[in-house]
């Protein structure tokens, strides 16, 4: 069996198998327990549940008046290798390709050259976060293992995929192979790490919407 | 003239010109792309070198790789072998049959003993002491061990012989192996393919004789003249690749405008060949230009790769049941999850009201 073989088999069949428990587990295990937990009454005038969680998904996707500043980078970068890892994963020909053969689904993808220069792009994004976590004291001393794997494991993925499609360190087949075992490593730790903020952040922002709303405190 | 007379004084006997051997070395150099004074250099090998005498061995195999070799269009057939080798065994193209073949491998492996080279093509069973493919009552296995133990090099062309090929394939009933399984201790050079470009084999076989040793080989034994870039990196369908346009079936039309074939397929990323270069037919076409996608099959189990029309950035088939199992069972976890931690929640909010009860 080669390395390719390997990759698109067996090392796929177990992370992706992983990836769905893990996923289902952490997200049904959070969505199913009880939603109201604060016992008092909500406040009068309290706006109600589905709206103060939507107003708290929208509103803190801007970082609030006083941090903007001290946060512009976070902010700026944040969103640079978000929308980077977006496009270069849902719109290169053969990720589409990857994502029909799960789930049916197929849409017209770019470019391969703007998809690589995106993952350029987001690739330098990515060593800015690591060098502005390095860097900052704070953030330094907040950073916990999960944040570096995390890190990491996004990484790889993208860097492999540029030299992937730049065909450049290595054989193709070899290249392709490392890229898609890096991507089998970022599935088995996407559950269980930081990186299920991917699911999860919008329920976790719109639950504190929800409390905020219930105590009266502006959203 | 000397009894054994070296290529030269053969050609010349021949009424070949020394223009005409030079033409075929700059040719042979051409094709492996050897620098410009290496094509002196096969010349003047090829001048002095004595006719080779060759025995190729056909096992598990279709005849494919004969029959591409015998489409060689330069050197013609008749140049390969009548000229530069000496064909002593042959069962598709010698005229001789039954015993009278076998005496003919035989005698010529005993006047070469150590000069001779072995072309195989076929893949060899090994099963049950190898009875699934016999040639006069000799497993494969025994006459492979037989003919290269005094071999001076074994050449396996064709995906059978250099890997396996079609006979190892899943479920492999036969126990095929590659020839290079069973041949440690001569030196093997792989032409693989299915077939093989013929250019390829006869151009390894020139090499072999005009230099007494191998050409460059990859990690798989392939000669990198022919085997050093994938089909992708030289298809003219490429720029059609990177500008994501791609035929999405074989009869819509992106395939009538002839973009590139990923989509329904096609393996040229991971093939090393130069069926994009050297193409088939004296240069007519290949696969991809005639509008099909690469099987990849120069490239080793090309036969169990998960199917020729599944592109190749997807996984391996068979994924199915075992994600349907994951969900299941990531559901199952979650649902635990969520009920045991509404249970201590419970049992966290009730405990008040309890110790209440307990003092009034």
């Amino acid at each position: 069996m080669t390395l390719l073989e390997f990759a698109r088999g067996p090392a796929l069949q177990v992370s992706l198998a992983v990836f769905i428990a893990g996923v289902l587990w952490r997200f049904l295990g959070a969505l199913l327990l009880p939603w109201r937990l604060i016992p008092a009454e909500p406040r009068q005038g309290a706006p109600s549940p589905a709206v103060a969680a939507l107003k708290g998904i929208i509103v803190k996707m801007w970082p609030l008046a006083p941090f903007q500043k001290a946060g512009l980078f976070t902010f700026l970068n944040g969103y640079i290798f978000h929308l980077g890892l977006a496009i270069v994963v849902l719109l290169f020909a053969p990720h589409i390709l990857f994502i029909d053969g799960l789930i049916g689904l197929d849409w017209p993808g770019l470019p391969n050259n703007i998809v690589a220069m995106v993952g350029v792009v987001t690739a330098v994004s990515l060593v800015a976060a690591l060098a502005h976590r390095l860097t900052s004291p704070v953030l330094r001393l907040i950073s916990r293992p999960d944040d570096y794997a995390s890190w990491a494991l996004t990484f790889l993925p993208v860097a492999s995929g540029l030299l992937a499609s730049a065909h450049l360190g290595a054989r193709y087949e070899t290249l392709l192979a490392l890229h898609v075992l890096s991507v089998c490593a970022f599935l088995v730790w996407f559950p269980f790490g930081r990186l299920m903020h991917a699911f999860l952040f919008a329920f976790s922002r719109g639950m504190t919407g929800i409390r905020m709303g219930q105590r009266g405190a502006a959203i | 003239m000397a009894d054994n007379p070296t290529l030269g004084e053969w050609l010349s006997r021949r009424g070949v010109s020394r223009r005409a051997v030079l033409q075929y070395a700059a040719y042979v150099g051409a094709l492996m792309a050897l620098p410009p004074a290496a094509s002196g250099a096969l010349a003047r090998g090829l001048a002095a070198a004595r006719r080779q005498s060759v025995i190729w061995l056909s096992f598990q195999e279709c005849t494919g790789c004969t029959e591409s070799w015998t489409r060689s269009f330069s050197p013609t057939l008749e140049n390969l072998i009548f000229d530069f080798i000496s064909l002593d065994y042959h069962e598709a193209l010698q005229a001789a049959s039954g015993e009278a073949a076998e005496n003919a491998r035989l005698a010529a492996m005993a006047a070469n003993k150590g000069k001779y080279i072995v072309v195989v093509d076929g893949a060899v069973s090994t099963k049950d002491g190898g009875v699934y493919s016999t040639i006069g009552g000799v497993a494969n296995v025994d006459m492979l061990a037989d003919t290269v133990k005094d071999a001076l090099a074994v050449v396996a062309v064709g995906s059978c012989a250099a890997f396996g090929g079609i006979p190892s394939a899943k479920p492999n009933p036969t126990g095929a192996v590659a020839i290079s399984q069973l041949v440690v201790d001569k030196p093997v050079v792989n032409i693989s393919g299915c077939p093989p470009i013929a250019e390829a084999m006869a151009g390894t076989l020139a090499y072999l004789v005009a230099f007494g040793n191998l050409p460059e080989l990859d990690h798989l034994g392939r000669p990198k003249a022919f085997f050093g870039e994938t089909i992708h990196d030289r298809c003219y369908r490429r720029p059609f690749y990177e500008r994501g346009l791609f035929a999405e079936g074989f009869d819509d039309e992106g395939a009538r405008r002839g973009y590139c074939l990923y989509k329904v397929g096609c393996k040229g990323p991971v093939t090393y060949n130069s069926c994009a270069t050297l193409k088939w037919n004296g240069g007519v076409s290949f696969p991809i230009q005639s509008g099909h996608g690469c099987l990849g099959c120069s490239e080793p189990d090309f036969w169990d790769q998960g199917g020729f029309y599944r592109p190749l950035s997807t996984s391996l088939p068979g994924l199915g049941p075992t994600l349907a199992g994951a969900a299941v069972a990531g559901v199952a976890l979650g649902v635990g999850a969520a009920w045991l931690s509404r249970r201590h929640l419970k049992t966290f909010t009730a405990a008040p009201e309890k110790t209440e009860g307990d003092a009034s």
